[in-house]
């Protein structure tokens, strides 16, 4: 047995008490993670010392301010496995995904010349999605399927809450787009991207990854997977909020038309046109978000610092408990694979009888910190026949005393409902 | 360090005059979850579909997905006949259930102005109203704890926006 990470005193709020005096017990990192204190310590030493807007001005601070925007992208840049070049700062990973659909829509418009025309869909074109997808990369291919004539189509999930790679025939020679999730934040299900690239490659299909779960919990390297686009979070991967990045792939940033313009991104401008920058700059309009790339530069230094391959190895045995756990329980139904095995501890589950919203009432009542609803994925859930349910995601300060308190929680809970 | 969950509110518990138990007599689950509530939320009054209604809402609650659709047949200004269908938590639900139970075969204005008494109950943190409030919502004060959880205000509330939003289209028709 892997020797577990120890590291839940790095992150001051654990530290707290819920509902008069219980410790938190905090199973909600698939919505958002906590912080380590170097990362509150990076963003408060970049404000109080070093803050200043990036990419104009000429005085030192900010030089400092641009330098330390910089070396936060070249640390995300090499986290990911990309080059400094093939990463944008977005807010979050629903802007960066906005992003892409919205380049491929203004391509389709026109803008972007002859190097965007590669990005132009037409009526008959298809655009394919999959069942587990998070709304944020499914509702913007609806969007651009919709404003362009596009035809959505998707890869079904299967009974175990994985994408059904036996039916990636619904890729053809139609299909200019197949987005598609890394980790689900559902099922915990982590896709086998080879074959999805492989099939997308053949078509001439771009690819664009949701990697929103899985930069967060496992070794990621974008280069390797080999997709076009990829987008993830900062505020789940121990970084704050307000800062995500969008992967593009060089050749393809430098011709894909921009999305939010203004400020920071142009070259030259008259009352008539205006000219654009190369990317990354060319996506990131208006004043930064500075601080909290700093922040997100922490935390990829304190991810590094304990290492992916670690940190996976954590939470491969807290989803072991936890799946173990909820097995003891008569009737609760996870959704989703109940082996460790390509596998996140994200795990939902529904209780039957008993309404997720009631679950989490309950096991909040305790100190105990899960999901309730439907995730932002409301297919995956009606693919597997229930409206909502509550889920339980564990990160890398979790241990096995949380997933304890847990199933002893949600055994008071099936208790309280009987 | 957990309190403990399993005793239902109400048996050996003392009560307060309504017949709920008396604050600081039960734990928090068992404020929240009153029997009452437990009780409507497994055996449902006025679920169902009515034919040729002459008002209707869906409301969705976004947080969670949590839907219903309440109809309702208007005749000389009293609610004729209620029904509702949903889908939700133990709060919602007995809401509704309970809702059917005081609203159904009322005046239009007693109906508005219960509902109009049930949210200012449910966004009062937690507090019973004034006593001739708590005595019209008879029933309806098992929610009062409710209040104290914003993430469930909406769920007790839903039922209630459908309703007025039916009763809304009845009159809007009938006018």
């Amino acid at each position: 047995m892997t020797k577990l990470l120890n590291v839940a005193g790095d992150f001051p709020l654990l530290d707290r008490t819920v509902r008069g005096g219980k410790p938190l017990v905090y199973l909600d990192t698939g919505a958002t993670s906590q912080k380590p204190a170097a990362v509150l310590e990076a963003e408060r030493t970049f404000n109080l010392r070093h803050n200043a807007a990036v990419h104009r001005g000429a005085h030192q601070i900010a030089e400092e301010a641009t330098e330390a925007y910089e070396a936060a992208r070249d640390a995300v840049a090499q986290f990911v496995g990309a080059d400094f070049g093939e990463i944008v700062w977005t807010k979050n990973a629903t802007e960066g995904l906005n992003l892409v659909a919205y380049g491929f829509l203004n391509a389709t418009l026109g803008r972007g010349g002859g190097d965007a025309a590669r990005f132009r869909l037409a009526a008959g074109d298809e655009i394919v999605v999959t069942e587990l997808e998070h709304h944020a990369n499914l509702v913007p291919w609806q969007e651009l399927a919709a404003k362009t004539g596009a035809v959505l189509r998707w890869i079904p999930v299967t009974a175990e809450g994985r994408l059904d790679l036996e039916k990636l025939d619904v890729i053809t020679e139609r299909t200019r787009v197949v987005a598609f999730t890394h980790a689900s934040n559902v099922t915990g299900a982590i896709t086998d991207v080879a074959p999805i690239v492989t099939r997308a490659r053949e078509v001439g299909a771009y690819t664009v990854l949701d990697a929103c779960q899985s930069a967060a919990h496992l070794p990621v390297n974008f280069g390797e997977l080999g997709v076009d686009f990829a987008a993830f979070s900062g505020h789940k991967m121990l970084a704050p909020t307000g800062v995500g990045v969008l992967y593009g792939r060089r050749e393809l940033l430098e011709a894909l038309p921009p999305f939010l313009t203004g400020g920071s991104m142009v070259e030259i401008v008259t009352m008539e046109s205006t000219t654009f920058m190369p990317p990354p700059q060319r996506f990131e309009a208006g004043t930064q978000m500075v601080a909290q790339t700093v922040g997100m530069h922490a935390a990829v230094d304190y991810l590094n610092g304990l290492g992916m391959a670690n940190l996976a190895a954590h939470e491969d045995q807290l989803a072991k408990l936890l799946l173990e756990g909820i097995a003891e329980l008569p009737g609760v139904q996870v959704l989703g694979p109940t082996e460790t095995t390509d596998r996140l501890a994200v795990v939902a589950f529904d209780v039957p009888g008993v309404h997720p919203h009631d679950v989490g009432q309950v096991l909040d009542d305790q100190g105990i910190a899960v999901r309730v609803g439907h995730h932002c994925a409301q297919p995956v859930h009606r693919a597997f026949g229930v409206h909502a349910s509550a889920r339980a995601s564990a990160g890398v300060y979790s241990g096995p005393e949380d997933i304890e308190a847990f199933i002893k929680g949600l055994h008071q809970v099936v208790k309280f409902f009987d | 360090m957990t309190e403990p969950l399993g005793a239902k509110a109400g048996e050996g518990q003392p009560r307060g005059e309504r017949g709920f138990p008396a604050a600081g007599a039960s734990t928090a689950m068992e404020q929240l979850y009153q029997q009452v509530i437990l009780d409507h939320s497994r055996a449902r009054s006025g679920e169902g579909e009515l034919e040729a209604p002459d008002g209707e809402s869906f409301q969705v609650n976004p947080t969670c997905g949590d839907e219903c659709t309440v109809q309702v047949r208007v005749a000389d200004s009293v609610v004729d006949s209620l029904a509702w269908t949903g889908k939700g938590c133990s709060i919602s639900q007995a809401s509704l259930s309970l809702m059917y139970e005081m609203v159904d075969g009322e005046p239009v204005a007693e109906a508005e102005k219960l509902a109009e008494t049930f949210r200012e109950l449910i966004h009062n943190r937690g507090q019973e109203l004034e006593e001739d409030k708590m005595d019209l919502l008879d029933d309806l004060g098992a929610f009062t704890g409710v209040g104290r959880y914003s993430a469930r205000v909406k769920c007790a509330l839903l039922g209630w926006m459908a309703l007025r939003g039916a009763l809304a289209q009845a009159q809007h028709s009938q006018a």
